[in-house]
């Protein structure tokens, strides 16, 4: 499969400042692509309409040629957030998060991926506020990574992690992005992160955007 | 450089004498602190909740916490969120909220840093840079709050040179807080803190939101201010910036100390003592190699700590 942004503008505010000018940006699967910039630059509003979370102002998002916001059922673009508290419900135990993701009852599947993360047993009891920001993030990843996703967007997702985690989830991403040939979109500020785990590495700026686009 | 501090020493006991005859114990003691600008010995921090109903429980959230630093060196205490990082610089600061308490003993210059020495120095000889933008008054100008309202002119020239040492044109003085950026603020803040000439720092997470560049600049001028003699205490969860600025690293995990390090010992594992802070030093993007199988080998060492740190 094969996603693509096209002539991507977009504002958050009528009239407000334009976050994303013209921008192209393509990704298919099995192939990891980085992207860096400043803050500000519109890097999570990118993901976010690669992601069909939003509708871009001008140009569009499409998979496989098709608007990514109109495909129905399981989408196979699937965004992981950098603040995990902030995408789980807070009342609902943890193992209704791994509940919601893309099993179509392959049981092993969904606990390969639950012990490749290193999620314990004993933490899909608790609430996300009973663990810690590196655990929760576990779920998140997990739920991510549903048997139909194809294409994963990560959007500083090791941010607020501490170096141990961060090196643990990486090396999991790494290896199940190469094992099942999914395309991968790495939001980071770390330029040796990106090195590491990418094919390439898309800088955004704003003259190159406007030149370019 | 001996003689000096054998001087020093001497001075300290002789304003001392009569607590030293008092308590030879404790000329001992300050003796031993008398070269670090602060030292934290065996810091416990707990706090008494309320669950549902009437149940009372503690919560210790600092345990058996030391540390030390120099004058002209910055120290990191780095940690991940939840390990009782921003609790030290309240403590120091003698700023804890009013349902915790505090154990261990807090060395200033020397002398046992006590609330109400802390109340006294803090702001003039002790200044934090705190963690959050929102400690700036939003209905004030930044000038006044640089200068903290004075108006003479000593003040005014004093605080239009230390803002023009961070880049800082005079029209900043006239905005509010909302019409500058993250990194403005941040410059800012640092402003406010040296006006007074500090003899110690407590930086607490000085750079989130910042971008690499700019964060490194950051990292420059509190360089600056431990050149000028000051001791800095940098507080942070990132361990790499942490490691390209500072002079000693104190790694903190659940609350504890889990080592303390030079940070060239970083650059080589071998130097690194405790597991924990070899699987840090592993686990940093690069020093990543992928083998087919993880980028770095961090082995059991979470579940490891989990176990011995309780969390």
């Amino acid at each position: 499969m094969k996603l693509e942004a096209k002539n991507v503008s977009f504002r958050y505010t009528e009239g407000g400042r334009l976050v994303l000018d013209h921008v192209d940006f393509t990704v298919e699967e099995g192939e990891r692509v980085g992207v860096t910039a400043p803050s500000g630059f519109g890097k999570t509003t990118l993901l976010k309409i690669l992601a069909g979370y939003e509708k871009p102002l001008e140009g569009e998002a499409l998979l496989d040629g098709r608007p990514v916001s109109e495909y129905r059922g399981y989408c196979p673009v699937q965004m992981i957030g950098q603040h995990p508290e902030l995408s789980v419900n807070p009342r609902r135990k943890l193992k209704t998060v791994l509940d919601e993701g893309d099993w179509s009852g392959d049981f092993g599947e969904r606990q390969r991926i639950e012990s490749g993360l290193g999620i314990l047993d004993e933490w899909k009891e608790r609430y996300p506020v009973e663990v810690s920001g590196g655990e929760l993030q576990r779920f998140c990843i997990a739920r991510a990574l549903g048997t139909r996703t194809k294409i994963l967007l990560a959007d500083e997702i090791t941010t607020m992690l501490d170096l141990v985690t961060q090196g643990q989830i990486w090396g999991f991403l790494l290896g199940e992005t190469m094992r099942r040939g999914l395309g991968l979109v790495v939001v980071s500020h770390s330029r040796e992160l990106l090195e590491k785990v990418c094919h390439r590495i898309v800088e955004v700026d704003r003259k190159q955007e406007k030149n370019d686009g | 450089m001996n003689i000096g501090i054998t001087d020093r020493n001497t001075d300290i006991v002789d304003r001392n004498a009569d607590i030293a005859n008092r308590d030879a114990d404790i000329v001992d003691k300050s003796k031993g602190v008398e070269n670090d600008v602060l030292k934290v010995e065996h810091l416990s921090v707990s706090f008494t909740q309320y669950g549902r109903g009437l149940r009372r429980r503690t919560l210790h959230a600092v345990e058996d916490l030391n540390l030390s630093v120099r004058a002209g060196e910055i120290v990191a205490v780095a940690g991940s969120s939840g390990s009782g990082k921003s609790l030290l610089a309240h403590a120091v600061m003698g700023i804890l909220p009013y349902n915790a308490n505090m154990d261990g003993t807090v060395y200033y210059d020397g002398e046992i840093l006590t609330k109400e020495r802390a109340k006294r120095l803090r702001g003039r000889e002790i200044v934090l840079v705190p963690q959050s933008v929102s400690y700036l008054d939003p209905l004030m100008k930044i000038g006044p709050q640089v200068t903290k309202g004075k108006n003479d002119a000593a003040t005014r020239e004093k605080s239009r040179r230390v803002l023009a040492g961070y880049g800082l044109s005079e029209d900043v003085e006239e905005k509010y807080p909302f019409q500058l950026s993250g990194g403005m603020i941040r410059r800012v803040l640092i402003a406010t803190a040296v006006m007074e000439t500090p003899k110690l720092v407590i930086a607490d997470e000085p750079t989130p939101g910042l971008h690499p560049e700019a964060a490194k600049r950051v990292m420059g001028h509190f360089r600056e201010i431990a050149d000028t003699g000051a001791g800095v205490l940098l507080i942070t969860h990132d361990l790499e910036l942490a490691l390209s600025a500072a002079d000693r690293i104190t790694v903190l995990y659940g609350g504890r100390t889990v080592g303390e390090a030079a940070a060239a010992d970083f650059l080589c594992e071998e130097k690194l003592e405790h597991p924990y802070m070899k699987a840090l030093c592993r686990s940093m993007p690069k020093n990543w190699n992928w083998d087919g199988y993880k980028l770095c080998d961090s082995g059991e060492i979470l579940e490891y700590m989990r176990k011995e740190y309780g969390r």
